[in-house]
């Protein structure tokens, strides 16, 4: 599963985009396609291990799970595509267009009010827990086991 | 107050774009690269085996890159080739990106390389996701692994320019039903070329050498339709042939290839004037 590789490279670009603001993440949002091959279970529990002691640590996830749809080219049917996926139009058998569902994208970030390791209101980061993951490019990836 | 950054980044934003640089790198060489998939024991290394031994016979500058969890028993089997052969060792690791491969590539790979095989890890999830700059993916599944494969596994499959069936030559002995299999290939990738194999008689192997030939030659690969909406993103950033199967969508980067920082500030608001937006699920939001 390489959905901690996913969180790893998401916690790494939104440490980049809010170097500078010197706040905590209070929540991120993400925006995955059904059929993105990311099971957004098993990125929930990921990113929990992705954001320790980084600005993301106790941060919120928010998962926008977008339908895969795709609308045939024959005759202009536009439907679902279920999962897994049937790709040509249940109608008329032609070859679909995919309309979305291939979406992996980080949206958009909300700061806290406060710096890293602040204390928020409702609830506070977990405690840092030294040595996880930074991701150099080759120390980043994952076992798959 | 809350402050809301706007990102709209790709999360694989890294991976594309070490991929393009290596398309790039391949291109200058005249290399060109097949990105092979499958799950362990497809008999994907024996396949490779043959395949490269075909190459050399016939001729053409072929190399290949093998990348496994921990052991070289693959490598040592290809390189009986004749064809060069290096091993790349994941330590455990579940997919190839495109940096680590470059890195690997870089003062390894033999001058006027024609095709370039790369056994990605035995896995059909996480290998799918990484562009590897390849110009050709080929997703293959031996008879014994069930005709269900393809709708098991349906954005390896569904993104791979060409499906290779092996071990064609047990199929009735384990009862493969061939039909059924098919019929999952085109659910999830109407109209992909497929091959069958068997890498013990040698069928199959010089029609996917010959494949693999014409996709090098220019030929234009098909395209899934997993693939396709991609191409609605390609403007932000020039992908040249434009046929790789990449997997990341989004106007990452926003064309200038600046980190989302540079203005210290954050990129922007979504709404302007009112800067502080609050996630639409805001719990934390004040
Ligand atoms: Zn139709």
């Amino acid at each position: 599963m390489h959905e901690l590789s996913i969180a790893v490279a998401v916690v790494e670009q939104v440490e980049e985009a809010v170097r500078d603001q010197g706040r905590a993440v209070a929540s991120l949002t993400l925006r995955i396609g059904e059929l993105a091959g990311v099971v957004p279970e098993a990125l929930d529990f990921a990113f929990a291990l992705a954001t320790e002691g980084t600005v993301l640590a106790g941060a919120r996830l928010l998962i926008d799970t977008v339908e895969g749809r795709g609308r045939c080219e024959g005759c202009g049917r536009e439907a679902p595509t279920g999962m897994p996926p049937v790709l040509w139009c249940t109608g008329c058998g032609a070859t679909l267009t995919l309309l979305g569902g291939r979406e992996l994208e980080i949206v958009r970030v909300v700061l806290a009010d406060g710096p890293p390791g602040a204390e928020s209101a409702e609830d506070g980061p977990r405690p840092a827990v030294a040595g996880l993951p930074t991701r150099d490019e080759e120390a980043g990836h994952v076992p798959h086991r | 107050m809350c402050r809301t950054v706007d990102l709209h980044q790709a999360v694989l934003a890294r991976n594309d774009e070490n991929a393009l640089a290596l398309r790039g790198y391949l291109g200058d060489r005249g290399t060109v690269a097949v990105n092979l998939l499958s799950s362990p024991g497809s008999g994907k290394t024996a396949l490779l085996e043959q395949l490269l031994a075909r190459a050399v016979a016939a001729g053409v500058p072929a190399a290949a890159v093998t990348a496994d969890l921990a052991t070289e028993n693959d490598a040592t089997r290809l390189a009986r080739s004749g064809a060069p052969v290096r091993q790349i060792l994941t330590d455990g690791l579940c997919h190839l990106e495109a940096g680590m491969l470059r890195r690997r590539l870089e003062g390894w790979m033999p001058e006027g390389t024609r095709l370039l095989f790369v056994e990605n890890v035995g896995n059909l999830v996480c290998p799918a996701s990484y562009d590897l700059g390849e110009t050709l993916r080929i997703a293959l599944a031996s008879v014994t692994e069930g005709e269900d494969k393809p709708v098991k596994y349906p954005t390896a499959f569904g993104l791979a320019q060409l499906v290779v069936i092996t071990k064609t030559d047990i199929a009735d002995a384990v009862g493969f039903d061939r039909e059924a299999f098919l019929r999952g290939v085109e659910q999830v990738n109407p109209g992909v070329p497929v091959l069958e194999t068997s890498a013990r008689t040698g069928v199959g192997v010089d029609a996917l050498l010959a494949h693999v030939l014409r996709a090098a030659d220019g030929e234009e690969a098909h395209v899934p339709v997993l693939a396709r909406e991609h191409e609605r993103y390609l403007d932000s950033h020039d992908h040249g042939d434009g046929t790789g199967p990449h997997v990341h969508d989004g106007d990452h980067g926003h064309g200038d290839g600046r980190g989302p920082s540079s203005g210290g500030r954050g990129r922007h608001d979504d709404v302007p004037g009112a800067a502080p937006v609050p996630a639409e699920t805001g719990g934390n939001a004040p």
